[in-house]
């Protein structure tokens, strides 16, 4: 192991305990309302989801728009396991924390997700750029309506033909502090992921993909996997999503929703995670933050979009990520090991039609 | 006697009605270095294509050491042990001279998916052994000291290198180099030369190249296949080439449109 690697993620862990230590304070000494609390649960929630969408969208440059379907999935998995888990007494009572039948929940639903992942990867993936979009645009509404359907999510069933009820009765043992740390944990495995041989290739199919099969890779297998593992994180979110929320409907899963995590993942920087996580929390705080404003708040958050994309065209962060290791070293004057790879903002090759090999 | 590193028997291809490849044959040996020239699109990267599993021939069929490639996906091609470059050339842009090596060492990451999100002592042994491995090809083309610069920020000769050091990585038993000295100059030529020298020794594999030099072609090449119209019109040793009369109408005929030429390969 490297001895550079172990420092930085000391120095990362460091950090995220003082911030982990401050969110304690702030919400022990109640300085911090409910509805801020919540605002922060939902960060949490944009960050992972912003993510996870960011290994398809940004990394594997792939414009997937299904998001959150894969997000429905896990909050429905999730919801019903620990209701399961409740009526069943799995679990439950004096001793046993609920956070323990909550991680057990997101897990499951992450895992769903990414079944799902595999199952709409393998055939979406064929094709790419618009049509994929608007395939996976349309099996996150597959999604979507299958769920509104089911009778035991609260649906009428398939010959109904109206939209049933939402599930309701979800416990809410989202804990802001577990959450934290689960979307520690999410954003770190997403960034091992990507920084192995697994998101090298993944980056290098974005880059060229005739060169990256005539390096050997398989580039079908890369993509669905890319696919599921952003699949599995989108179902962790929903799981969080509906411990969180309580009460689900299929509606919040639509593909307006699935847009706006793909924002967060242009805003931020498409191929930066702290990109992503940095979008993620401007565009879920802004419009809170206006609120006052009502009507105008939109206006503001397209205005703030719109900026970013005439000032930086590939988001704030490009594919740069923030480091707080080299913020240290520049602050104590260190020299940079590598001066030369200063990422020259090379303009992702485009949307690739067939071409004649040369 | 040993089976040829490549046997292609009869290939062919067919685009909507142009035979851009007919009837072509080649027998390469191991350690062999053949040339494949011919006028402007005579077939010659089609030929590339075929036999890397960019096309399916239409006809015809293609072995590695004896074993038949059709129908074989370009990586699995590629993972049998026929490697190649491109006549534009293909880098991954985005990504360091590092990187876009290590990516071919494919075959050689044996760790899982657990491995690199938990980062297990596995995954720290391969990076660092396929790194080192890494740094080796990169010391052949003198790119050592540029392993962290942007593939893209390299100049052209070197990009053409770095090309040569990826295909290198996959572990290949045959390299198939697609004009790799176009829009060199003489230096780069050279210095490119002596790095195909070093490697076919230090390798040992089988090289077919396609270059429109046909100085650099007579100078290097062991035997020579030549194409115009995608149909094979000589074969022999490079001497036995310059003075067949088909070749030289061939090349005669192209001179006229040289300058055409020239055009259609810059806006490539
Ligand atoms: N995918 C394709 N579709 C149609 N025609 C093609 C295709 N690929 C190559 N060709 C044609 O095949 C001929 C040979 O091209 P090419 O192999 O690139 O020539 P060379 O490399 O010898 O200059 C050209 O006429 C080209 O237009
Ligand atoms: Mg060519």
């Amino acid at each position: 192991m490297k001895k550079s690697s172990i420092k930085s993620s000391l120095i990362n862990l460091v950090v995220l305990i003082i911030v982990f230590g401050i969110l304690i304070v702030l919400c022990e000494f109640d300085i911090l309302s409910n509805y801020i609390r919540g605002i922060l649960m939902v960060c949490c929630i944009s960050i992972i989801m912003a993510c996870s969408q960011n290994i398809t969208v940004g990394y594997l440059g792939q414009i997937a728009l299904g998001g959150a379907g894969f997000m429905g999935i896990g909050a429905y998995t999730a919801a019903i396991i620990t209701k399961a888990m409740a009526s069943a007494n799995i679990l439950v009572g004096e001793g046993v924390p609920d956070t323990l039948r909550f991680l057990i929940a997101i897990l499951a639903g992450g895992i769903l997700a990414a079944i799902f992942g595999v199952l709409v990867g393998i055939p979406a993936l064929r094709l790419r750029g618009d049509y994929l979009a608007i395939i996976t645009l349309g099996f996150g509404e597959i999604i979507r309506v299958v769920i509104q359907n089911l009778k035991f999510l609260g649906g009428k069933g398939f010959s109904e033909g109206s939209a049933g009820q939402a599930l309701v009765g979800i416990n809410r043992i989202s804990n802001l502090y577990v959450v934290f740390w689960v979307m520690v944990i999410c954003v770190a495995l997403m960034y091992t992921f990507i920084r192995s041989k697994y998101g090298r290739a993944i980056i290098a199919i974005r880059n060229d993909d005739i060169a990256a099969s005539a390096s050997g890779l398989n580039i079908t297998f890369y993509k669905v996997l890319a696919f599921t593992v952003s699949s599995f994180f989108a179902g962790v979110a929903g799981g969080i999503f509906a411990h969180y929320i309580g009460s689900l409907s299929a509606g919040s899963f639509g593909w307006l929703k699935s847009t706006e995590y793909v924002i967060m993942v242009v805003f931020g920087g498409m191929g930066s995670l702290t990109g992503s996580v940095i979008a993620a929390i401007v565009l879920t705080a802004l419009p809170e933050a206006l609120r006052e404003f009502s009507d105008y708040r939109m206006l503001a958050y397209s205005v703030a979009l719109i900026i970013v994309m005439i000032y930086r065209p590939t988001g704030l962060l490009g594919t740069y990520e923030v480091s707080v290791t080299r913020l240290i070293n520049k602050i104590l004057g260190k020299k940079e090991p590598s001066l030369h790879a200063i990422k020259a903002e090379v303009e992702a090759s485009g949307t690739k039609e067939e071409e004649v090999v040369k | 006697m040993n089976t040829p590193v490549l046997e292609a028997k009869h290939l062919g291809i067919t685009f909507g009605g142009l035979k851009a490849v007919d009837d072509f044959n080649i027998t390469i040996n191991e350690g062999e270095l053949v040339g494949l020239i011919g006028p402007n699109g005579a077939g010659k990267t089609t030929v590339f294509n075929l036999l890397t599993g960019v096309y399916q021939p239409t006809e015809g069929a293609f072995f590695l050491n004896g074993n038949k490639m059709n129908g074989k996906k370009m990586h699995e091609v590629v993972r049998a042990g026929i490697a190649r470059t491109f006549q534009n050339i293909r880098l991954f842009k985005t990504m360091t001279v590092l990187e876009n090596v290590k990516i071919a060492f494919e075959m050689d990451f044996k760790y899982k998916l657990a491995h690199a999100f938990f980062r297990l002592p596995k995954y720290w042994k391969d990076e660092k052994e396929i790194e080192e491995k890494a740094m080796d090809l990169l010391k052949i083309f003198n790119l050592e000291s540029k392993a962290d610069y942007i593939a893209n920020n390299l100049p052209y000769g070197q990009q053409r290198k770095l090309e040569i050091a990826r295909a290198l990585a996959t572990g290949m038993k045959l390299l198939l180099l697609d004009e790799p000295a176009a829009g060199m100059n003489p230096t780069e030529t050279a210095e490119l030369l002596s790095c195909i020298n070093v490697i076919r020794e230090r390798f040992g594999i089988a090289i077919l190249l396609i270059e429109h030099d046909m100085s650099l072609v007579m100078k290097i090449c062991e035997r020579i296949v030549v194409i115009d119209y995608g149909v094979t019109i000589a074969k022999g040793l490079p001497k036995e080439i310059a003075e067949n009369p088909k070749v030289i109408a061939a090349y005669l005929g192209a001179d006229d449109d040289l300058e055409d030429e020239e055009d259609t390969k810059e806006g490539a």
